[in-house]
């Protein structure tokens, strides 16, 4: 139990997935302008990270491994992810179109999202039990939509600063995504 | 001399990295040292000239509708060959690679590249753009890493230099960020354009669907009033 509990914290804050591990820098920088779109593809993320480690662990365990064939699992695993996407939209669409409308814009994004593969593929290498896994996915997305939603509080205030001209646009983002990710390594001392 | 024009765009014009913005997170992750960027950099050359010479030869029996799921296998294939190789015969950059190296099959340099090139362009067009795309990604993460090992760890290529006080910060991601931010910043004062403004979405398939790209277009209305 303890074990678990320390994948969930340690994914959420001390290795960050965005900010320590650097994972899904595309949609961390991409998003991040406002609060309401971060809160959707935060949702989304958990979500789908969830359901592909749900899906791709007992994959790895029950076929790949006793078909001597764990080598596939990058191939494996990144088409359960988009069929799984796919699925997911297609499901939304026709039963749940409030939903849809929410994190229906979000979802083929994640597709191609590093994190979401980078969290299967860590799993199976960290040799982590199923439950374990799911943890650590779930510590994977909270700690995403975490640091997409702070640094879209801060982002919102970069835009009414001048700032010098080279600097203006992605350069000044990253650095301030660089204090963010100081503020994180603070977590570690705990 | 066009094929040479698809070999050296990739390198400074259209540098996949510092100015279409791809590929930025082994970027970050794999630059604290010289010799990991080095080997990031050989292993997604490999694969991108690969994968786009073969999309490119297959590029008028891939159904239009599904070329997507076709290129992320014919990437996550060599990737997969890449995997293989390294283990077998540098042990030591697969372990520090890691997880980045499975993930260059979402890398979306790759992945751009067959989405806007080699599925439109003849096979050796699309071998040369896969090659400067390549170097052009070296390049930048050899820059990266050069910045990153000598002020955080205080080497080269693990050669000691003497008299430079190591920074640690600058080993964590929050130097990376910091770094790269800088680099950027740099890259377009020396061009004289202004740096980008947005995410690098050319790349990457999904942008028609993409709401950072949404926020984007906001923007440049903004811009126009």
């Amino acid at each position: 139990m303890e074990g678990l509990f320390g994948i969930l914290i340690s994914g959420i804050l001390t290795e960050n997935f965005v900010l320590s591990k650097t994972f899904g820098i595309c949609p961390f920088l991409g998003v991040s302008k406002k609060l309401s779109s971060s809160l959707g593809m935060g949702a989304a993320v958990i979500f789908v990270m969830l359901f592909a480690t749900l899906l791709t662990h007992p994959i790895y365990t029950y076929l790949l491994v006793p078909n001597d064939a764990q080598y596939l699992k990058t191939i494996a695993f990144i088409l359960i992810i988009a069929l799984f996407v796919q699925l997911v939209e297609m499901f939304l669409k026709r039963f749940v179109p409030p939903l849809y409308k929410a994190l229906g814009i979000y979802l083929p994004l994640i597709t191609t999202n590093c994190a979401v593969l980078g969290v299967t593929v860590l799993n199976v290498d960290n040799e982590y039990s199923f439950a374990e896994s799911i943890c650590n996915a779930l510590a994977g997305g909270i700690g995403f939509t975490l640091a997409l939603l702070m640094f879209a509080g801060v982002r919102s205030r970069i835009d009414n600063d001048s700032v010098p001209e080279s600097l203006r646009g992605v350069p000044i983002t990253l650095i301030a995504a660089s204090i963010v990710s100081l503020c994180f390594i603070g977590f570690s001392g705990i | 001399m066009s094929n040479f024009k698809e070999f050296t765009k990739g390198i400074i014009k259209e540098n996949p990295v510092l100015v279409l913005l791809l590929g930025t997170c082994p970027t970050l992750a794999l630059t604290t040292q010289v010799s990991n960027a080095i080997g990031m950099g050989l292993a997604t050359t490999f694969v991108l000239v690969c994968s786009n010479l073969v999309i490119s030869l297959l590029r008028k029996f891939i159904p239009d509708a599904v070329r997507l799921p076709c290129f992320i296998v014919i990437i996550a294939g060599f990737v997969t060959l890449v995997d293989f190789l390294l283990a077998g015969f540098a042990p030591w950059l697969y372990d520090a690679l890691g997880v980045f190296l499975s993930l260059i099959t979402v890398n979306c340099i790759v992945l751009g590249r067959a989405e806007m090139f080699a599925c439109k362009n003849k096979p050796l067009p699309a071998v040369m753009d896969g090659l400067g795309m390549g170097t052009g990604f070296t390049l930048a993460l050899v820059i990266m890493a050069t910045i990153r090992e000598i002020l955080g760890s205080g080497s080269w290529l693990g050669l000691q230099i003497p008299f430079i006080e190591p920074i640690g910060i600058f080993t964590m991601s929050a130097g990376g960020f910091f770094t790269f931010g800088i680099v950027i910043a740099l890259a377009s004062k020396l061009s004289k354009k202004s740096p980008p403004k947005n995410m690098g979405c050319a790349g990457c398939p999904n942008a028609a669907n993409c709401a950072g790209r949404l926020d984007a277009e906001t923007d440049l209305k903004g811009c126009v009033e």
